[in-house]
């Protein structure tokens, strides 16, 4: 089959306990720009047990067709199993792109899929476009992702398979307003198991995460890295959160230390978010914090180093005690509030 | 029990700088380092073998410098060692680095295969999974804990977002592993001694169960395009005031943006 025979752009919609992820509406936000720009579909992938009737969701939120397979063996994700399904699903429609979320579970199954249909996979990619080739006037997917621990940017072609795969962090793309009753057309898929695969089961599931709340649904974010110290400093910066109506996140540095837990972690080994505050308090701005925080809509750094790189990313820099500045200003705020 | 650990020779990222002028990387003076998470898959492995007894084999694939890091794997306590070397190799992408990793394995005994989750010089946690994908394996990734049942099967434990997971594999598999789980023994002083008498075995794509065409530059479907030094947006404003001043600056503009 010809390339060019490849069509239509398909977003796997990552479901866990049964919840459409937010990964998988940003993909679709993604996709249809994608598809508009090629004149093609978008088509949705929903595995799971128990899902079908969220399938109507992914058609608001930017899908023009939704497959779901539907049955017992996909209630959890277990890399063969969806593997199998996803194969058969591509393999049956030829799709020119295919987008997964960079979760633990989008970066065990795209690979697996990438080399199960020998096609080129991009990972963790920041952005995603249809460029013009110069020469020839053609249509062309741009996947542009950081490397060298985010000092450099590449910009990756497939040109010759298809596919073509990338994955995208949750957080980096944006969703569309849900369109209440917007059409589409649901496919039930049934999928045809090879069980001699297998090898794998769930023995237990432990929930462990410490918060109830995602820092990259939050509007507004205080964050602290070294110069906040200790707990004490972030009760600071929690004081200043609650006036402004935030959360609390957190730095690397401050992980590491068992200061803050690793679900308040922004940056590249943590969550990467986009608010329309960031304040970062006594955070450096290691280029690896940096990829995970810099598309946030303002950013306001406090740093006793006024040579830190963190005010290279910030639109308001303050150099200053956080210890100082922050109380003071949670107080100042509390009185403007009251106003 | 024949346990074969893949580890790269990876850049300390956290080293690197960009020229400013020719936007390019500034290699010069940067160590070259074994891949923290490979490290651990590399401890892992070794807890393994003092546990249950085992063979432990390290794979890289790399230029002929990458025997450093086959020396340091020496001198924590790995049996054997091997480099995978050829021009052949050479512009590999992820596919293409896991199928020939895969052709090498193949040639090998085998009861457990580790990888670290991925390298920190490109981060795409791709490789681990390709390649057994191509050996026709399950794989655990993002593993925190693993040990060997009597049956031949392994309990796995799996690091999520959200959750710890316990798996059981049956048999044979690829595990992709946290730098975080596994603290790294040192080198011992002997370790280091003898490491530099043992043989670092170097394989070239002869030696390998591949098809040649599907190796390096030609058996890579993607390609890098272009690539340029991150962009920062313009700088702000920097105020270094007093810290009354500091506040009404902060309140002024958090009400100019409608944040408060």
């Amino acid at each position: 089959m010809d390339i060019k025979d490849y069509k239509n752009v398909y977003v796997f919609a990552e479901q866990r306990g049964g919840m459409i992820q937010s990964v998988a509406y940003e993909l679709l936000g993604k996709a249809r720009d994608l598809a508009d720009a090629l004149g093609e579909k978008v088509v949705a992938m929903l595995l799971g047990h128990n899902v079908k009737d969220q399938a109507q969701s992914l058609i608001e939120m930017g899908a023009d067709e939704v497959l779901v397979a539907d049955c017992p063996e996909l209630k959890d994700y277990l890399t063969e199993q969806y593997s199998q399904v996803v194969y058969q699903m591509i393999t049956a429609g030829c799709p020119s792109i295919v987008l997964y979320g960079a979760t633990t579970i989008g970066r065990d199954l795209a690979p697996r899929i990438a080399s199960r249909l020998k096609t080129g996979l991009t990972a963790d990619c920041t952005k995603l476009e249809i460029g013009i080739v110069e020469e020839t006037g053609e249509k062309q997917f741009r996947s542009t992702r950081p490397a060298f621990g985010g000092n450099l940017m590449a910009t990756i072609l497939c040109p010759n398979t298809r596919p073509q795969m990338s994955t995208v962090r949750p957080g980096v793309m944006q969703k569309r307003v849900r369109e209440a009753g917007r059409k589409g057309t649901i496919t039930m898929f049934a999928p045809k198991f090879d069980t001699s695969k297998f090898k794998v089961k769930v023995i237990e599931t432990k929930m462990n995460c410490k918060c109830a709340d995602d820092i990259a649904d939050a509007k507004i974010l205080v964050s602290g890295g070294r110069g906040v110290h200790d707990k004490e400093g972030f009760n600071k910066l929690q004081a200043l959160a609650d006036v402004l109506g935030g959360m609390v996140s957190s730095s690397r540095a401050m992980v590491d230390a068992g200061i803050m837990d690793h679900c308040f972690q922004v940056g590249q080994t943590g969550k990467t978010v986009r608010p329309a505050l960031y304040m970062a308090c006594g955070i450096s701005g290691a280029i690896q914090h940096l990829a995970g925080m810099e598309e946030s809509d303002f950013i306001i750094a406090i740093n006793k180093d006024k040579y830190a790189p963190i005010f290279s990313a910030a639109d308001l820099g303050i150099v200053g005690d956080l210890h100082k500045i922050v109380p003071m200003l949670t107080e100042r705020l509390k009185k403007e509030v009251e106003k | 029990m024949n346990i074969i650990v893949c580890i790269k020779q990876v850049p300390d990222t956290t080293e690197i700088k960009i020229d400013p002028v020719k936007n390019t990387l500034i290699r010069e003076g940067v160590p070259s380092i074994m891949n923290p998470d490979d490290k651990g898959g590399l401890e892992l492995a070794l807890q393994m073998k003092d546990k249950y007894g085992a063979n432990v084999t390290v794979i890289t694939m790399g230029p002929p410098q990458a025997d450093l890091i086959l020396r340091e794997a020496f001198a924590m306590g790995v049996d054997r060692a091997i480099l995978l070397s050829d021009r052949k190799f050479a512009g590999a992408d992820t596919l293409a680095t896991s199928y020939a990793l895969a052709g090498a394995i193949k040639t090998l005994d085998y009861d457990l295969i580790i990888a670290g989750r991925q390298a920190i010089d490109g981060d795409t946690a791709q490789v681990g999974p390709e390649m057994a994908e191509h050996l026709g394996l399950p794989q655990v990734s993002y593993v925190i804990d693993a040990e060997r049942e009597k049956n031949g099967n392994f309990i796995v434990k799996k690091e999520n977002e959200d959750s710890v997971q316990t798996l059981e594999v049956e048999g044979k598999c690829v595990l992709t592993v946290l730098a975080s789980a596994f603290e790294a023994r040192y080198m011992t002083v002997a370790g280091i001694v003898d490491a530099y008498d043992k043989e670092v075995e170097v394989w070239g794509a002869d030696k390998l169960d591949v098809d040649e065409n599907k190796l390096g530059l030609k058996g890579s479907p993607t390609k890098v395009w272009q690539s340029f030094p991150k962009q920062l947006k313009a700088p702000g404003e920097v105020f270094e005031v007093s810290e009354e001043e500091a506040v009404e600056i902060i309140v002024n503009k958090l009400k100019e943006k409608h944040l408060i």
